[in-house]
């Protein structure tokens, strides 16, 4: 196992880039801790996969160094850098039974066969296809075959690190749950480095101690799921995560009051914010819809299931608040916004306030 | 009973049953016709019964004529198939070299079957052939119209120029569909270019690999125009394969009722080989 370093990696796919928009990957520089659960979160094409190639040397950086341990691995090959990775579709050598395509790898380094069979049969049990150790690997299902990418990735004892790309994009939903519990017990048991890169939140707030948010080649913000979901540090954060996203209100600010139209809405501080375009962000979790308040015109309610969405109208701008199951909407509904739940923004980054 | 019996469906299948007639059940029958009498000319004949089947099992010249075909298959195969796979790797998969490299390989496939023989014919000539000249002139004795080995490798060699393009073309389409994350996985496991090769791309060439030597050997084993226009079957007999030999037989001895034997029996060899490739294909289909 190892801490990953990666300092101030840029990357583009151009061979000659000029611009700041010709890079995927613009600067990254973060250190990813040994035996750290990450998950590396981000809409499409914002440079998380490129990242990660980067990461397993599939992809060698055009700016910037990559460390594992401390060691310079920038320029080594993926065999060379001694890392697993699981893609999207699972990856099997259909030819080969279960056992022979865990063994693949231990057979290419050339490890001794009783060597190679008990460790295998450790990695079968692991993964929990021991009863199907000579069964045909193309003949499995979808997860099984994922199971056995991983595995084979499991088997080596000395890998540095685990890296998912999207590894449950065609796996059915209640196998996903399954497989995504199982791999958090595996990490818990053994302590693997483990990155995953997903553009599913529920995956990656489940899976991860950690949650890497990237937007257009950059981090925007790294935290615990809880962090992420109290304190976005940008605005995209607010929108990307959380069902339905933040509420963000341009507003303009009269030191711990902030003025959204007519309406003032008193800060729990006075916002250290210089210049720029102020907005106020708050989770649809903490917009509170009762009799008192802001008074605002409801236009539709959701009802998925466990809670309702109130999709509204304040000021002239659209909010979201959440209310629950057995809540009704009052006939003249008014909402107020709960000050713990209350962030200011400038030019789309978090500001702090002070007392 | 009330089921009502509709005739006039018939009507819409009669177009292909004349059809069928006309381009093959009725040549087919008038050849069976022949097989079994004798005609010395004039529409008179006479019944032969197993008479020529007999005599062509037992003749010589067709045992010899089908050996020579066996082997010419077996060996266009052995460097066709290898070489065919062997291209197909090496192409680009990207870029500006894959429309080229596909059009450079379908070219041979475009030229008519006489014409590449006639090619060929004159290429490796010793008096005005590019290629028997140089040949001839780097010392070596090299003359396909009196040496029978000359022959074989001038026919072999067209055939291989002829057609490993469609190996190659096969092959490379079977390449193509091999997503990018199976051989960044097998970097990943420490896969060497040889274990790449065997575990991912052969897998996924299995298939239409079948398809090339079914293909191929069919081909081969039918093989008339090329080699009748470079060689006319010889030097002697050394190049006469069963439908040349069957062409002669018929046309220029006009023998017709042992050629119509002939016809049958190669008929029903190419028939069986036919079922043979067809239920391995349809097993393989059925145990993925």
């Amino acid at each position: 196992m190892a801490r990953i370093e990666v300092n101030h990696i840029r990357h583009s796919y151009l061979s000659n880039p000029q611009k700041d928009s010709d890079f995927a990957l613009k600067e990254v520089h973060h250190t990813f801790e040994d035996g750290g659960a990450y998950a590396l979160l981000g809409p499409s094409g914002c440079g998380k996969t490129t990242l990660l190639n980067i990461i397993s040397g599939l992809l060698h950086p055009s700016h910037g160094k990559l460390l594992f341990n401390g060691r310079d691995v920038t320029r080594l090959s993926t065999q060379e850098r001694n890392i697993a990775q699981v893609f999207q579709f699972p990856v099997i050598y259909d030819t080969m039974t279960v056992y022979d395509n865990l063994a693949f790898p231990l057979r290419n380094r050339r490890v001794p066969e009783a060597d190679v069979d008990r460790k295998v049969r450790e990695t079968l049990d692991m993964i929990d296809l021991a009863s199907m150790a000579n069964r045909k690997a193309r003949r499995l299902t979808a997860d099984q075959k994922q199971k056995i990418s991983l595995g084979r990735g499991l088997v080596r004892s000395d890998v540095n690190a685990i890296l998912f790309d999207e590894p449950l994009t065609v796996i059915d939903p209640h196998m996903k749950w399954v497989l995504r519990s199982q791999l958090k017990q595996l990490h818990r048991r053994f302590g693997y480095t483990m990155v995953y890169v997903t553009h599913d939140q529920t995956e990656a707030l489940t899976f991860a101690d950690r949650v890497v948010v990237m937007y257009d080649g950059e981090i925007v913000q790294i935290g615990t799921p809880a962090e992420l979901f109290e304190r976005p540090r940008h605005t995209f954060v607010g929108y990307f995560i959380g069902s339905p996203g933040m509420n963000v209100l341009p507003v303009a600010l009269e030191g711990s009051t902030a003025r959204l139209g007519a309406q003032r809405i008193e800060l729990p501080g006075v916002p250290k914010a210089e210049a720029g375009a102020v907005e106020l962000g708050i989770r649809p979790e903490y917009v509170r819809l009762g009799r008192e308040g802001m008074a605002v015109q409801v236009s539709k309610v959701e009802d998925v299931g466990r809670h309702k969405v109130v999709r509204a109208n304040l000021e002239g701008k659209e909010i979201a608040a959440v209310i629950g199951e057995d809540d009704e909407v009052p006939a003249e509904p008014k909402v107020r916004f709960d000050p713990a739940g209350i962030n200011i923004y400038a030019d789309s980054w978090r500001v702090e306030m002070g007392a | 009973m009330d089921k009502t019996w509709n005739n006039k469906a018939w009507f819409l299948v009669l177009p292909v049953l004349v059809l069928v007639a006309f381009s093959a059940v009725i040549p087919l029958m008038t050849v069976v016709n022949y097989s079994v009498q004798d005609t010395f000319g004039n529409n008179v004949f006479f019944w032969a019964g197993t008479e020529w089947f007999e005599e062509l099992l037992h003749s010589d010249r067709f045992w010899e004529a089908m050996v020579r075909n066996l082997i010419f298959s077996f060996i266009i195969l052995a460097i066709e198939v290898p070489l065919g796979i062997f291209i197909a790797l090496n192409m680009p998969k990207k870029g500006w070299g894959v429309p080229v490299c596909l059009v450079l390989m379908a070219l041979p496939l475009l030229v008519p079957w006489n014409v590449v023989g006639t090619i060929w014919q004159v290429f490796g000539r010793n008096d005005i052939g590019l290629l028997g000249y140089y040949v001839n002139a780097l010392g070596i004795d090299y003359n396909y119209v009196q040496d029978p080995i000359d022959a074989w490798v001038t026919v072999i060699i067209m055939d291989v120029w002829h057609w490993t393009s469609l190996v190659v073309l096969l092959c490379y389409a079977g390449l193509v569909s091999i997503p990018d994350a199976f051989y960044q996985a097998a970097k990943i496991d420490g896969a060497s270019r040889w274990a790449v090769f065997r575990y991912i791309q052969l897998p996924k060439m299995q298939r239409v690999l079948l398809i090339a030597v079914l293909l191929r050997f069919m081909d081969s084993f039918m093989i008339y125009t090329e080699p009748f226009v470079v060689t006319g079957g010889g030097p002697g007999n050394s190049t006469t394969f069963l439908s040349i030999d069957l062409v002669k037989t018929a046309l220029g001895q006009f023998d017709l009722g042992p050629a119509a034997a002939m016809s049958l029996v190669y008929f029903l060899i190419i028939l069986l080989l036919s079922w043979v490739f067809y239920t391995v294909m349809t097993n393989y289909d059925a145990e993925r």
